[in-house]
């Protein structure tokens, strides 16, 4: 890959691990989401017990000058909890679907985590004195009779132990019938969406009583249901943008200054298909379970089930590169859908426009470099941590002989998937969700 | 499927066979609303206070039939009861990455 030192491929390494190492995981533990903030200074992950967790790098260590600051735990609460609609007789999960950090205006940090049918604003602030010195109140705590109060005192703010404390500034309830599955913040720092199954809302981040509704693909008859939303995402620099992609491997830009529900596309983004390969899981597999904009906002990212495209925006009928994942797969379709493993939902990550990150199966993790075009798979764990030392490729045998230190197909554990990743903004930081651990990644520095 | 077309056949489609041979009765559109429709009715649990009522007034003299061994199958012939719906709390542990 083209790294800092001009030519030279990234050398990842093993950083630091977060987690328990037993084996028999509670489901509480399952990691749902992972996300830098916009410095990258701080790293949250969500959970399906509805925790979050917020990371912080360590300011860099002058004497250590071989690697980046650590990631050590800054703050974790409860997001969501879980609840029961007794109407619906739907039980909602606390799962924390997708966490979006607004950029920094304060001191405070502020982010935005949802669950399938609440999104929630939340406030992180640090407070790090206290003001001391009151003569209104006893030793216990119990108020002195005011007659005996004879000295007027003003309080002094003395330093205290840093203490971080989160808050739920906003809650944004009762809009959505289907499960959400997006939220995405605007380049205008002011609104934000949400997107289920059927349904794209946009809110503004001060207003919680109420919120417009921009795309409906519910069907008058939902015996006619073919496709569901299944991701959406802002532009990055274009307030009026935004993209949605479907379970039909479909992408529609969309463009709110249009008109008030945004149903009609400006832009349908489709790789024809040819139809004589069509079968049972062309659908399924075409399912786009993520979409990215690179930095640039030129080109977008969309990720199915076996493999990574980048589209120019430019160009609605088929990608500018096609990246796969782990091909192998294809011919064990029908296993992975015995096993539900064809509707896992991959993400996927770009490092500015350069290089796309993705999970696979066997806590394998994949890298594509779009000016090399080289690629390569990682994996994420214990074994390989020992910190400084360069991560080796792994790699799968599809099929034939298989060679020292290869791995095969029927070899691979689908139960450790690498669902969620995610790149530090500025670094070449990554961090690397296992089921239950969160893997964080180096560039070596020499 | 004849093995002697096996290379003019696609993995996807092979696999697609396996299918189709282990399920006869799959349905006849390739994906489809039967997952979009499962995919919308997650989390559906089946305690309908209107049945679990009127069950009751039914059967003032007789006892309800109550749910067998396994607790978390409260689907098919007897009436759920709220005490058979697992209890959702939130987990108050904190989360093991933070330890």
């Amino acid at each position: 890959f083209v790294g800092a030192g001009g030519g030279n491929d990234i050398q990842w390494c093993f950083s630091q691990v977060k987690g328990a190492v037993d084996d028999d995981v509670a489901e509480a533990d399952i990691i749902s989401t992972v996300e830098f903030n916009h410095s990258g200074e701080l790293l949250a992950t969500g959970d399906k017990g509805g925790r979050v967790v917020i990371f912080q790098q360590e300011q860099e260590n002058k004497t250590q000058s071989h690697s980046r600051g650590e990631y050590n735990v800054y703050s974790t609460f409860q997001s969501h909890e879980p609840e029961f609609d007794y109407l619906k007789s739907l039980e909602i999960e606390e799962k924390i679907n997708k966490i979006r950090w607004l950029p920094q205006k304060n001191a405070a940090q502020f982010l935005l985590s949802t669950n399938d049918k609440t999104i929630k604003l939340w406030k992180i602030s640090e407070r790090d004195k206290r003001p001391e010195g009151y003569n209104l109140k006893e030793e216990d705590g119990r108020y002195r009779d005011p007659t005996t109060v004879t000295t007027l005192r003003v309080p002094v703010f003395r330093p205290m132990d840093l203490m971080v404390e989160a808050s739920p500034r906003r809650i944004f309830a009762n809009a959505h019938t289907y499960h959400i599955n997006s939220i995405s913040i605007n380049s205008d720092y002011e609104t934000y969406l949400s997107a289920d199954d059927l349904r794209i809302n946009l809110w503004h981040l001060e207003i919680t009583d109420r919120s417009f509704n921009i795309v409906d693909i519910k069907p008058a008859n939902m015996e006619e249901l073919t496709e569901v939303i299944t991701a959406a995402e802002f532009h990055p620099n274009s307030c009026n943008t935004f993209v949605y992609s479907s379970s039909k491997g479909t992408i529609r830009l969309c463009d709110m200054r249009a008109s008030a529900l945004c149903d009609r596309h400006s832009k349908l983004f489709e790789e024809p298909e040819d139809p004589s390969n069509r079968s049972f899981f062309s659908e399924i597999i075409s399912s786009i379970s993520d979409v990215k904009f690179s930095h640039s906002g030129r080109y977008m990212m969309t990720r199915d089930y076996l493999s990574v495209k980048i589209w120019d925006l430019n160009m609605e009928n088929r990608p500018v590169e096609t990246y796969q994942v782990h091909e192998y797969l294809r011919s064990k379709l029908c296993s992975l859908y015995e096993n539900d493993c064809i509707f896992d939902k991959f993400e996927c990550c770009w490092n500015g426009s350069d290089i796309v990150m993705t999970g696979s199966y066997n806590n394998f993790f994949r890298m594509f470099d779009r000016n090399t075009k080289r690629d390569i798979t990682l994996e994420a764990s214990r074994e390989n941590n020992k910190p400084r030392t360069v991560l080796k490729p792994r790699k799968v045998c599809a099929s034939g002989k298989r060679k020292k230190d290869e791995i095969s197909v029927d070899s691979l554990d689908f139960n450790k998937k690498i669902l969620h990743t995610a790149w530090h903004p500025k670094e070449n930081i990554i961090a690397v969700a296992t089921t239950n651990n969160l893997y964080i990644f180096q560039d070596k520095m020499n | 499927q004849d093995t002697q077309e096996k290379e003019t056949i696609t993995p996807e489609r092979a696999e697609e066979a396996k299918l189709k041979a282990k399920y006869p009765n799959l349905g006849q559109k390739p994906g489809g609303s039967d997952f979009l429709m499962k995919r919308l009715q997650k989390g559906q649990k089946y305690f309908d206070s209107g049945d679990y009522n009127m069950a009751k007034a039914k059967m003032k003299n007789k006892q309800l039939p109550s749910v067998g061994p396994d607790k978390n199958l409260v689907t098919g012939d007897h009436i759920p009861t709220p005490q058979d719906l697992p209890q959702r709390k939130s987990s108050l542990v904190t989360s093991k990455l933070a330890g």
